[in-house]
């Protein structure tokens, strides 16, 4: 087979998927690029290459506050997941015996593929006005008024640290497997107390699988708009809500895709930041 | 007390993780019209209510239909790339793993958005193609990286061996590559099938008249809680575990040959 045909053949089972790729994801991503530098006059389209809209992101005082909301609760639910999900990982890599680690592992991580819509309604359902927390606890004369649990951030991050937990502890898990034990009776035999081994030895050899599950926790919690519209209701507003508010009600594409690349670049920063720990192709 | 603190922290754990899976199935079979407690029942009336409800059975096929298409055309490219770029020399391969694994870090809002304003422009309706086409893009990258990622040497030493016998391309890949490669195959299809089954955000964006079940669930989620609510929910949770099942043993079966 020469090298030309080997090529063309190889390019025809590659193709498709390129073009697919090309077609349905670059191309709508450099039109969405363009739209953001175009103009709204009145309801007519006017592309260009104006900044308006980035402008706009400054000047409005609601859309700069919807980017701080939504760092804030990243950035909230990001460590509180990773502190709840590092024990639970360590439990089920160390103290479960080996031949239950992989059903520990696999009951631990089963609601995370309930349906998002699903999965936020449940909560719902958990922590409304008249729901399960509140019926219970009324029932049993814990309260005499219901608390006021959901619509609020409170709800938003329950809901996602209960979704991120699942997923830190299927990488930091993966992580604590690979470790040789022999690091943990190297440090033990030089002297080390628990703590000391945990922190200079376990913790660092972690690291990557900590930041990856952080790293994928940032990019679907700062993008997800099902979560904090159905449990936060609408008394703060994040990022990806305000961009459905300028989809639906204001047919405003110019701004939304200005807050979409706003988006984009909080991620590709995040990724930059974390680049030097995240070992994504060993996922 | 060293040995009660790690199983109390990780029963804990697993009702936090639980909780609101059990209230919504548990609910679901509630006698009553609120689906919080006390819990009265159990009763099968709201199952019997939703799968007599023909919107939400519309809308359930549809999300199969959707689901069960975009996997399989998300595979077929996904194992054409990879076979592609696996076995044959392309000049710039590692821009080309890189553009086709790109959408993975892009957040479905934006994938959506994009798609969106492409096919407003085109003037292209809304429909369950377009959502399919979408949930293509998202699955596409997956499917292809755990394709790629299995397609080792052991394989490649037996696609030689039946060339050098004298099969042709198209042999060798139907009958060497495709049967050796069925568990990441598999497991690339079932995982792509149940992220479209619960996708919503671009479900909802590029569909219109007919839609998903997620799309369809978000539209009842304005009138409040409802057991017909934990019904459905309990249903799209029991497909989705079915799923996670069916990965298991194929990925289970690769292990152990």
């Amino acid at each position: 087979m020469s090298a030309g045909s080997d090529q063309a053949r190889g390019w025809g089972f590659a193709a498709p998927a390129l073009l697919w790729t090309m077609a349905f994801f670059v191309v709508p991503f450099v039109v969405m690029g363009a739209m953001s530098l175009a103009t709204l006059d009145g309801r007519t389209l006017v592309w260009g290459l104006h900044l308006d809209n980035y402008a706009e992101l400054a000047s409005k005082a609601y859309l700069a506050r919807a980017i701080f909301v939504s760092l804030e609760i990243t950035l909230t639910v990001t460590v509180v997941s990773i502190l709840l999900a590092y024990p639970l990982a360590w439990i089920i890599a160390f103290r479960v015996p080996q031949r239950w680690q992989r059903l520990a592992l696999l009951l631990a991580i089963l609601p995370f593929w309930t349906s998002y819509v699903v999965r936020s309604y449940a909560w719902l359902l958990v922590l409304a006005r008249e729901g399960v927390v509140n019926q219970t606890m009324l029932g049993l004369g814990l309260i005499s008024e219901p608390l006021t649990l959901a619509n609020t951030r409170f709800a938003t991050v329950t809901g996602f640290v209960h979704f991120f937990v699942m997923l830190l502890t299927l990488t930091i898990y993966a992580n604590l497997v690979q470790l040789s034990p022999n690091y943990r009776r190297a440090a033990m035999d030089l002297g080390a107390s628990a703590f000391q081994t945990f922190r200079h030895v376990i913790l660092p050899l972690t690291l990557p699988g900590i930041m990856t599950g952080a790293f994928l926790t940032f990019v679907l919690c700062i993008g997800d708009y099902i979560t904090p519209q159905i449990l936060g209701g609408n008394t703060e507003l994040t990022v990806p809500q305000v961009i459905m508010v300028q989809l639906g009600r204001r047919a405003d594409f110019p701004l939304a895709a200005a807050l979409a690349i706003v988006l984009m670049g909080i991620v590709t920063l995040a990724y930059l930041a974390m680049a030097r720990w995240l070992r994504l192709d060993r996922l | 007390m060293r040995h009660v603190l790690p199983w109390a922290y990780g029963l804990a754990a697993f009702a936090f993780i639980y909780l609101p899976v059990g209230a919504l199935v548990l609910f679901s079979f509630q006698d009553g019209s609120l689906p919080v407690p006390p819990f009265e029942g159990p009763s099968l009336r709201w199952y019997a209510d939703v799968l007599g409800d023909d919107d939400l059975v519309a809308a359930l096929l549809h999300s199969l239909t959707v689901a069960l298409g975009s996997a399989a055309v998300a595979v077929a490219l996904g194992f054409g790339a990879a076979y592609g770029l696996a076995r044959h020399h392309l000049p710039g391969s590692a821009v080309l793993r890189g553009l086709l694994i790109a959408p993975l870090t892009v957040s479905y809002l934006i994938v959506g958005l994009g798609l969106l304003i492409v096919v407003q422009r085109v003037g292209l309706g809304l429909s369950l193609w377009t959502a399919g086409i979408g949930h293509v893009v998202i699955n596409l990258p997956l499917c292809f990286a755990i394709i790629y990622a299995s397609m080792g040497a052991h394989q490649q030493n037996a696609e030689r061996a039946a060339r050098d016998l004298g099969a042709d391309e198209a042999r060798v890949v139907l009958l060497v590559t495709i049967p050796m490669l069925a568990p990441a195959i598999l497991a690339a299809f079932f995982l792509s099938v149940m992220l479209s089954w619960d996708e919503f955000i671009i479900a909802f964006l590029l569909t219109r008249f007919d839609v998903t079940l997620p799309v369809e669930i978000w539209s009842m989620l304005r009138s409040g809680l409802s057991p017909r609510l934990n019904a459905i929910g309990s249903l799209v949770f029991l497909v989705s575990v079915a799923g996670i099942l069916v990965i298991e043993f194929t990925l289970f079966r690769r292990r152990r040959p």
